[in-house]
C-alpha cells in the first residue's frame, strides 16, 4: 500500500491561471474512516479517491483553491478517532474532516469539530443523533442515517403488506436505535411488532435467533444489524430454508458491498434503502465507472458517493465565501442550494442534515443481473421531506423554539 | 402442549441441536489446543488465525483452482498443518528452552501477523462460500429445519475428535506421544524422535484448526477476523476442560455449545458470556478444571 | 515464569552492597532525567501525544509490576485499565464529580475488582494464570458491552468534562491537563519504584524466585502475591482513569483483549521486569502506532513482527539490552 498523503494540486499554475482571484486559499481535508476493518470496503480508499475526483471535477486549482487531502485509519474505535482528529486539527492544519463511519466515533469527531470550531461533514455514519441530540453548528450529516433507513425500508415493507415484525437486533448502540426507529414507523403504519431478540454483538452464529424468528411467524424480520453481522444473518436465514419459508427479510442498513460479498443467489429478494446507487441514471453511471477506474473495479457505495458530494459542496461554499472560515463556509453550505450529478439538487438544512431522495432498492436474482455490480432494481422514490425527520420533532437544540 | 418455563419444546429441541453444532466447532478448536499444550506446553494463541487459513485456503482453492469443497476438506488442514510445521521448525523449535509464556507471545503476534495479511489482501467483509451442491437443503425434523449442512458438520467433527482421542489413546504413536508428554528426555533415551514428534503434533493440531476453519466456511462467511473472537471463547471452554486433556476438550466442547444453546433460549443477553461464568464457577471449584489434574 | 522475571537484573549487580548503591544513585539520575524531560516534553511535542504516551507507560507499568514482581503474566490487564476508564468518566460526566475525584474512584474501583480476580487467578500459575485473566477480563468486556446505560456500549462514554482541578484549575486547556497528567505519571512511577524496594517488594521477589523457600519461611504467599495483584490493578486503573480524562472519552477498545495484548508488547519491547523498561516500551509502540496510522491493517503486521522478533531475538527488550550493557539493573 502507499502512504496516504497527497498533493492534489499544483499552486502555481492555478495562480497564474486565476488571476482575478487576488489571493490563494488553500484548504486541508482529512478523510478519516475504517480502511482495515468491517466498513473498509464500503468507505476505506474508495472514500479518498471519490474526495480527490470532487477537487478534479470542480477544477479547484484553477479557481485559486488549493487542495490538501490526507487520509488516516480511525480502526472503528472511537478513541483512535479522535486523537486523529485532535491531531489534524491541532497540529496539521486540517479544516474539516470528511466521511467517518460508525456512529461511535462519528459522534467523537462531532464534538471535537464543535470544540475546535472545524467542520464535519459525515457520510459514513448511520446514527440520527449527528443531526437530533448531538447536533452542532460544524456538522453535516451528509448522506444518510437511521431515521430514513427505517421509513425506506420499514415504511415500504408495511405498506407492501408485511405488517408483522420480528427485529433481530445487534445489541448496542447502533442496533437499538436501529430498531427503535424502524419499530416507530411500522407502528405508526399500522403495522406490530411481534418480537425482539438482542443478539450479541459482534456475532457469527444467528441460527438460533433466526429460528426464534421464523416461530414468531412473523411476516417480516428486520435485520437491526450491519456489516458482518448482517451478512451472516442473511446467510443463515437462507440456510434454514427461511426465506424460501415465505418470511420477508428486511435489511435495515446494507450497503452495495455487502451484496457483493453475499452474492446475488444469498442476497435475491432483500429490499433496502439507500440513498444512491451508480446505476440510477447517466451521470450517476459515468462518474461511476470513473470511480471504478481508480478503485480496482468497484463500484462506488452510497457512502464514497456522499464523499464526493459533500467535498464538492464544501469547495463551491469557500469559492462563494472566498473564506475558509468554519462559521462563514457553513454558512454558505447551508444557505446555498446543493447540486451534483450524484444526488441530484438537495439542500442543507439549519440541523446539518443533508436533505435528498433516498431510494428503495430490491435485490435482483442472479438471472436478471447482467453482470457484476449490477445488483439492484429500484422499487420506490422517498421524496426527502418524507425520508429525514421532519424539523419538527427534532431534538437538535440548534432548531429547537 | 406442555411448555417448558415459557418456552415451547420445538424451539427447546431446536436450540439444543444449534448448541450441539456450535459446540462441534469448539470441540475440534479445543482439542487442538490440548493437543498442542499437551506435548509443547504452550498456549497456540494463533489458532484462531490458523482456523480462518482453513476457511481462507478452501476459498482460494475453489476461487483460484476450481478445487471443490470435499477435496479442499482434505487439502486445507494439509495446507495449514504444513506452515504450522514452518512456523515449529523455524521459530517454536528455537525458543522451545525458554519460559513456555513466550509460546503464547510468540504465536499471539503470529496471530496479529496472519491476519493483519489477509485482511490488507481481501478486506474483511468476507468472501461467500457456497455450501456444496450435495448438502444443499435440508430436512424437517417436526420441531426443527435442519440443513444437511449443519447435520453434517456435527457428524464430521464427532468423527475427527473420535479418532484423534483413539490415535491419542489406544495406538502406539499415541503411546510414544503420552510417554513424550510426560517426560521427553526419558522418551528421548528409548530412540524416539522427540522433536519430531513436537513438530508433527503442533502441525497436526494446526491441521484440527484448518479443518474446522474448512467446515465454517459455507456457514459463516470466510473473514479475516472470523478466528479472532471465537479463539477467546475456545479458550475458556480450554480452561473449564482442564488443559492438555484430550477427552476433557472433547466432552467440554459439545457441553459448552449446548448449554449456550440454552442460553439463547431462555437469557439471549448472556450468551457470549456465559461460557465465561460457568469458567470461572468452575474455577472455584475445581481449579485445574473439569477433567484436569492439579499441578 | 521464573526465568522470564529474572531477566530484571544481572545477578552480579544485585549481590554487593557497593553496586546497590551505584545503582541507586543512577536510578535517582534517571528519575530526575525523566522529570526534566516530562518538563521540556509539552513544549517540544504535540501535548495531548505525550499524555498518551504517559497513560501507557503508566498501564505498561502496573503490567509490569505483577511480571517482574509477582513474577504472574496476566493476559488480561485491559480490565482494570478499561474499569476505572468508565468508572472515571461516568462520574466525571454524570455525577459531575472534579476530575481529581473521578481519577480516584475510578482507581479504588479497579482495585476492588483486582481484588475479586486476582483471588480467583493466583490460585494457578504460569499459562494457567494468563489464561484465567485472560478470560476474568473477556467478562468485563461482555459486561461493558451489555450495559450500554454505564459504559455507552458501543458509543462509549464520549464528552467527558475535564473539569476543573479541585474545583479551582480549568482542565480544558491542553497544557494545564499536561501537568497534572505529568504529575499522576511520576507519583505512579515512584509509589511503583518505593513498593519495589520496600520490604514488601523484597518478600514478593522471594516468592517469585522460590515460592516452597518463601512459604517455609513463614511468609504466606498467596497474601503477597494478591497484594501486588491489586496493587498492579489499582496502577492500571490509575492509567484507565487519566485516559478518560485526557481523551474525554472511555470505550470498549480500552476493556478489549487486545488493549490486554498491546500492554504486554509494550512491555516486552521495552524489557520485562525492568524497572524502566515499560516507559521505554510505551514510547516506542505509541509512537509507531502513531505514525504509521495511515498504513491501515500492515500496523498490526508491523506489531505482530514486532511481537515475535521480540521473543526470537530480543528477550530482554531495549532497557533489558542496556541493562546488559552497562552492568546495572534498570
Amino acid at each position: 500500500m502507499k502512504l496516504k498523503t497527497f498533493l492534489t494540486t499544483t499552486a502555481l499554475a492555478a495562480l497564474m491561471a486565476a488571476p482575478a482571484l487576488a489571493q490563494q486559499i488553500s484548504v486541508k481535508a482529512g478523510v478519516l474512516n475504517d480502511r482495515s476493518g468491517l466498513y473498509a470496503d464500503l468507505s476505506g480508499e474508495g472514500s479518498v479517491i471519490a474526495a480527490r475526483m470532487a477537487v478534479e471535477d470542480f477544477k479547484a486549482a484553477e479557481k485559486g483553491i488549493k487542495v490538501e487531502i490526507v487520509s488516516a485509519d480511525h480502526q472503528n474505535k472511537p478513541d483512535v478517532g479522535s486523537t486523529i482528529a485532535r491531531t489534524w486539527y491541532d497540529q496539521d492544519g486540517v479544516d474539516l474532516i470528511l466521511d467517518v463511519p460508525t456512529s461511535s466515533v462519528a459522534l467523537a469527531v462531532n464534538q471535537i469539530t464543535r470544540e475546535k470550531n472545524k467542520i464535519h461533514i459525515n457520510s459514513g455514519a448511520a446514527s440520527s443523533d449527528l443531526s437530533g441530540k448531538a447536533c452542532s453548528p460544524n456538522t453535516i450529516h451528509w448522506t444518510y442515517d437511521t431515521y430514513a433507513l427505517a421509513q425506506g425500508t420499514g415504511g415500504a415493507m408495511v405498506k407492501a403488506g408485511g405488517d408483522s415484525w420480528f427485529f433481530m437486533t445487534a445489541d448496542y448502540a447502533f442496533g437499538h436505535a436501529l430498531e427503535r426507529d424502524t419499530s416507530a414507523i411500522v407502528t405508526k403504519n399500522g403495522g406490530k411488532v411481534l418480537g425482539v431478540v438482542r443478539t450479541p454483538f459482534p456475532g457469527t452464529d444467528f441460527s438460533s435467533f433466526l429460528l426464534q424468528a421464523q416461530a414468531s411467524k412473523a411476516k417480516v424480520i428486520g435485520l437491526a444489524n450491519a456489516g458482518g453481522d448482517t451478512i451472516n444473518s442473511i446467510k443463515q436465514a437462507g440456510e434454514f430454508g427461511i426465506t424460501a419459508g415465505g418470511q420477508k427479510l428486511a435489511g435495515l442498513l446494507v450497503f452495495l458491498t455487502d451484496v457483493h460479498s453475499l452474492g446475488l443467489a444469498t442476497a435475491q429478494g432483500l429490499v433496502l434503502t439507500e440513498s444512491f446507487y451508480w446505476d440510477t441514471n447517466d451521470q450517476t453511471r459515468g462518474w461511476s465507472d470513473r470511480f471504478a477506474k481508480a478503485n480496482g473495479g468497484k463500484k462506488p457505495t452510497m457512502v464514497q458517493a456522499g464523499v464526493y458530494s459533500g467535498m464538492l459542496h464544501y469547495l463551491k461554499a469557500v469559492e462563494a465565501a472566498k473564506s475558509k472560515d468554519s462559521a462563514v463556509v457553513m454558512a454558505k453550505m447551508k444557505e446555498m442550494p446543493t447540486d451534483d450529478p450524484l444526488f441530484g439538487k438537495g439542500s442543507v438544512r439549519a440541523d446539518g442534515r443533508k436533505m435528498h431522495d433516498m431510494y428503495l432498492f430490491e435485490v435482483k436474482k442472479p438471472g436478471e443481473s447482467k453482470g457484476p455490480w449490477d445488483y439492484y432494481k429500484q422499487v420506490s422514490v422517498l421524496p426527502a421531506e418524507q425520508a429525514f425527520r421532519p424539523l419538527a420533532e427534532s431534538e437538535c437544540p440548534l432548531v429547537k423554539k | 402442549m406442555f411448555e417448558l418455563l415459557g418456552i415451547p419444546p420445538q424451539a427447546l429441541f431446536g436450540q439444543v441441536l444449534l448448541g450441539l453444532i456450535n459446540g462441534s466447532f469448539y470441540a475440534i478448536l479445543s482439542l487442538g489446543l490440548a493437543v498442542i499444550f499437551g506435548l509443547l506446553n504452550i498456549i497456540n494463541f494463533s489458532h484462531g488465525a490458523q482456523y480462518m487459513m482453513g476457511a481462507f485456503v478452501a476459498w482460494m482453492c475453489l476461487t483460484y483452482l476450481g478445487i471443490n469443497y470435499w477435496a479442499a476438506l482434505l487439502l486445507a488442514p494439509l495446507i495449514v498443518g504444513a506452515t504450522g510445521i514452518a512456523i515449529e521448525r523455524l521459530l517454536l523449535k528455537r525458543i522451545a528452552h525458554v519460559d513456555h509464556l513466550y509460546g503464547l507471545l510468540l504465536t499471539f503476534g503470529l496471530a496479529l501477523i496472519i491476519q493483519g495479511l489477509f485482511r490488507n489482501q481481501y478486506g474483511s467483509s468476507g468472501l461467500p462460500y457456497q455450501i456444496p451442491a450435495e448438502l444443499r437443503g435440508g430436512v424437517n425434523l417436526g420441531f426443527m429445519f435442519l440443513p444437511w449442512y449443519r447435520g453434517w458438520v456435527v457428524v464430521a467433527s464427532l468423527i475427527v475428535c473420535l479418532a484423534t482421542w483413539f490415535l491419542i489413546e489406544k495406538t502406539r504413536l499415541g503411546a510414544y506421544l503420552r510417554a513424550a508428554t510426560e517426560n521427553p528426555t526419558l522418551t528421548q533415551a528409548f530412540g524416539i524422535n522427540v522433536p519430531l514428534l513436537v513438530t508433527l503434533t503442533y502441525g497436526f493440531g494446526v491441521a484440527l484448526a484448518g479443518f474446522a476453519g474448512v467446515l465454517a466456511a459455507p456457514i459463516y462467511s470466510v473473514n479475516p477476523n472470523m478466528g479472532a473472537d471465537l479463539i477467546i471463547v475456545v479458550f475458556a471452554v480450554v480452561v473449564i476442560g482442564g488443559m492438555g486433556s484430550i477427552l476433557g476438550a472433547i466432552v467440554t466442547g459439545f457441553s459448552l455449545g449446548l448449554i449456550e444453546g440454552l442460553t439463547k433460549v431462555f437469557y439471549p443477553e448472556a450468551s457470549a458470556t456465559v461460557i465465561f461464568i460457568i469458567m470461572v464457577l468452575v474455577l472455584l471449584v475445581r481449579p485445574a478444571g473439569l477433567f484436569g489434574r492439579a499441578a | 515464569m521464573a526465568d522470564i522475571a529474572a531477566t530484571d537484573a544481572p545477578a552480579a549487580a544485585r549481590s554487593s552492597g557497593e553496586a546497590d548503591k551505584g545503582t541507586l544513585r543512577l536510578h535517582r539520575a534517571i528519575m530526575i532525567g525523566i522529570a526534566i524531560a516530562l518538563v521540556i516534553a509539552p513544549f517540544v511535542a504535540y501535548p495531548v501525544f505525550v499524555m498518551k504516551v504517559l497513560c501507557f507507560a503508566l498501564f505498561a507499568l502496573a503490567f509490569n509490576l505483577l511480571l517482574g514482581y509477582g513474577g504472574l503474566l496476566s493476559f488480561g490487564h485491559a480490565a482494570y485499565f478499561g474499569m476505572a476508564s468508565y468508572v472515571c468518566a461516568f462520574t466525571a460526566k454524570n455525577w459531575g464529580l472534579t476530575p481529581e475525584l473521578a481519577i480516584l474512584l475510578g482507581t479504588a474501583v479497579s482495585g476492588g475488582l483486582g481484588l475479586v480476580f486476582g483471588a480467583l487467578a493466583i490460585r494457578r500459575q504460569g499459562i494457567y494464570f494468563a489464561m484465567i485473566t485472560l478470560a476474568l477480563a473477556q467478562m468485563v468486556f461482555f459486561f461493558s458491552l451489555q450495559t450500554p446505560r454505564f459504559t455507552g456500549g458501543e458509543d462509549g462514554i464520549q464528552a467527558v468534562p475535564r473539569g476543573k482541578l479541585f474545583g479551582l484549575i480549568d482542565l480544558a486547556d491542553d497544557r494545564a491537563l499536561y501537568w497534572l497528567v505529568a504529575a499522576i505519571f511520576m507519583a505512579g512511577l515512584l509509589a511503583m519504584y518505593r513498593i519495589i524496594h520496600s520490604p514488601f517488594g523484597q518478600v514478593c521477589k522471594a516468592i517469585r524466585d522460590n515460592e516452597p523457600r518463601a512459604i517455609s519461611l513463614g511468609y504466606r504467599a498467596n497474601q503477597y502475591k494478591l497484594a501486588v495483584f491489586v496493587l498492579s490493578a489499582m496502577l492500571a486503573g490509575l492509567a484507565g482513569s487519566t485516559k478518560a480524562i485526557v481523551f474525554q472519552l472511555a470505550s470498549l477498545t480500552d476493556v478489549h483483549w487486545s488493549m490486554s495484548g498491546e500492554v504486554v508488547l509494550m512491555t516486552l519491547v521495552g524489557g520485562l521486569g525492568t524497572v524502566f523498561g515499560p516507559i521505554a516500551g510505551a514510547l516506542v509502540i505509541v509512537s509507531m502506532q502513531n505514525y504509521l496510522a495511515s498504513l491501515g491493517a500492515w500496523v498490526t503486521v508491523v506489531q505482530g513482527v514486532i511481537f515475535v522478533i521480540c521473543v526470537m531475538t530480543f528477550r530482554e527488550g531495549i532497557v533489558g539490552v542496556i541493562s546488559k550493557w552497562i552492568g546495572k539493573p534498570l
